[in-house]
């Protein structure tokens, strides 16, 4: 994984973001949503090296500020699916039966929808904010993580070593927690890499659509929503949250497709 | 075909999921859904009537099987803004969502399948590499910043396209075309980055085979082999890709439409969600789930079609 320069270029990306959404807000001299209405729609200086919004409001210290709420709802969502998906996907895979057919039905159900209208769906019912968001974007991961893990499962079920458990006594619990599960992890974790990239890009769809974090806690995507409105005016409030966004996507990307290469060969060869 | 009666029975009941999932989406609506669509101050009467309608003091499940039934009759009730069929509304916003989505489509696969088609033959090349930085920047480039930046280079900075607004193409097609250039351009490019990835891994399976050899050995040109050849085999999973995706722009049609204001169905729903009209919402999401199941079916059919050994299967 250390060798490739993508791999690295990743890692060096996810860590950046992730030291920014940890470190950052402490660092900026101006708070996210401390106005200036001497210093509305500056462009980049040396004060403000990512310019002004609107209200006179510093784009970097609210890039930083966005970059803790993206990552928050990105690793809610998907931790919050893997811990139900994956689980279901195990059980399934591994004993099948009428429970595996409900179970894989209802999650074909919520596979047939596209993803981002059915995170619109739920957050149009439940209301606007970061935890419908979150909970929406699980509701859309959570059958991928069952699908894998079912199928993983149903491929360590059928291995030598499985039987041999069974030979010795084990119990179906035991079979599933120390023989199935520790074999089935590698293309779960691969998975949940590539899909904190799309949960990320999905919630700032929903904070651009004013369906997910409200203002004026800014995110990257309610941020390119006020952008919009002064696009012939202030451009860089346009291009600085996007950045952040593809260079964050990117970089969960490269990380998803580096693990896949080292955990998970067989896919790697297919992708 | 015994095949495809057994994938279109099993379409039911997912379809029937959908309807449930659909209509749940209204009881989610945390407190009582008719002051949340008419406001605390609607009036009494109008409150009275959509109450009725709802008709929210019966249990679940004859409320749903009361809408299910009406459903089933292309009844998808009545918006609560404009007093007009759901239904209606979802078919007159269908059409440009198909024109977008259809010339999205053309846009990724007259840039995807020439940019795979040309890593597989350069493999580890320049080329090569290129194309694959070009896929992953793809992939992680969210589209509406996308749409952002094509209407600030090429409706604002020169003023080439509008950046918004739609034209029938049937009314004046030069101006459709002129309106569906930037949106057509912002999926497609999009849609490119995996068709891309998809079309070089399946020419890099077929490029080694034994009639590929046999092609170039009976002296045809490079091209013909690549195209007539490779391409053909290579076929079934960039249609299995391209399906997918088709479905997927349906969903995904939400936001670019939302930002170049293309009245089609994602915007209808988007607008529909602000205005708290959930019959418009749930007949929305409902009819574009519906095409997402029955365009996955199609692909499957086409790829029967495409390849002998499943029909034999």
């Amino acid at each position: 994984m250390r060798r490739d320069p993508r791999n690295a270029l990743g890692v060096a990306l996810v860590a950046i973001v992730v030291a920014a959404a940890l470190a950052g807000p402490a660092l900026t001299p101006f708070g996210p949503e401390q106005p200036d209405f001497a210093a509305t729609l500056s462009p980049p200086s040396s004060l403000h090296p990512l310019g002004t919004d609107d209200l006179g409001r510093d784009v970097l210290s609210r890039i930083l500020t966005g970059a803790r709420v993206s990552l928050l709802v990105g690793f809610g969502s998907v931790a919050g699916a893997c811990a139900i998906g994956a689980p279901v996907g195990l059980v399934c895979g591994a004993f099948g039966g009428w429970l595996d057919r409900v179970l894989m039905r209802c999650m074909d159900v919520l596979l047939a929808f596209p993803g981002i209208l059915l995170a619109l769906g739920v957050t149009a019912a439940l209301g606007a904010s970061a935890t419908n968001a979150a909970l929406a974007i699980a509701l859309v991961n959570l059958p991928v993580f069952a699908r894998i893990a079912r199928a993983q499962a149903q491929l360590v079920a059928a291995m030598d070593y499985v039987a041999a458990g069974r030979a010795v006594g084990l119990s179906e619990r035991a079979i599933l927690l120390t023989c199935i599960a520790p074999n089935a992890l590698s293309p779960i974790l691969v998975q949940a890499s590539l899909l904190l990239a799309s949960s990320i890009i999905t919630e700032s769809y929903l904070s651009f659509l004013g369906l997910g974090v409200q203002p004026p806690t800014p995110t990257w995507g309610n941020m390119l929503h006020d952008a919009v409105g002064f696009l012939d005016q202030a451009s860089w409030l346009a291009w600085f949250p996007g950045i952040a966004i593809f260079l964050t996507v990117l970089g969960f990307n490269l990380l998803g497709d580096g693990l896949r290469d080292r955990l998970d060969p067989r896919s790697a060869k297919t992708a | 075909m015994r095949a495809l009666v057994g994938r279109v029975l099993a379409l039911l009941p997912i379809l029937f999921g959908l309807s449930l999932l659909s209509f749940t989406l209204l009881a989610l609506v945390p407190g009582d859904p008719v002051t949340a669509m008419l406001g605390l101050e609607a009036d009494p009467a109008a409150v009275a009537t959509l109450r009725a309608k709802f008709a929210l003091d019966q249990p679940f499940p004859v409320r749903f099987g009361a809408w299910m039934l009406h459903v089933l009759q292309g009844d998808l009730g009545r918006s609560i803004q404009t007093g007009r069929p759901v239904l209606g509304m979802v078919a007159v916003a269908l059409g440009p969502t198909l024109e977008l989505a259809a010339a999205a489509l053309v846009v990724s696969l007259c840039i995807a399948l020439p940019a795979g088609i040309v890593a597989a033959t350069r493999r580890n090349r320049a080329a090569d590499f290129a194309v694959s930085i070009a896929a992953l920047c793809g992939l992680s480039l969210p589209s509406f910043w996308l749409a952002i930046l094509l209407i600030l280079g090429l409706s604002i900075g020169v003023p080439l396209f509008p950046s918004s607004g739609y034209a029938a193409f049937t009314a004046d097609p030069l101006q459709a075309l002129h309106h569906l250039a930037l949106p057509a351009a912002t999926l497609g490019v999009a849609l490119a980055a995996a068709t891309m990835r998809m079309t070089r891994a399946a020419m890099l399976e077929v490029l080694p085979a034994d009639y590929i050899r046999t092609a170039e050995a009976k002296g045809l040109t490079p091209r013909r082999v690549v195209w007539r050849h490779a391409l053909r085999n290579a076929l079934i999973p960039i249609v299995t890709l391209v399906g997918i995706q088709l479905g997927q722009l349906l969903g995904g049609v939400v936001v670019t439409e939302t930002v170049f204001s293309w009245p089609g169905i994602g915007k209808l729903t988007v607008d529909a969600i602000f205005a708290r009209d959930y019959p418009v919402v749930q007949g929305a999401i409902l009819v574009t789930a519906t095409l997402f199941v029955l365009i996955n079916l199609a692909t499957d059919i086409v790829c029967v079609a495409l390849d002998p050994r499943q029909r034999a299967g």
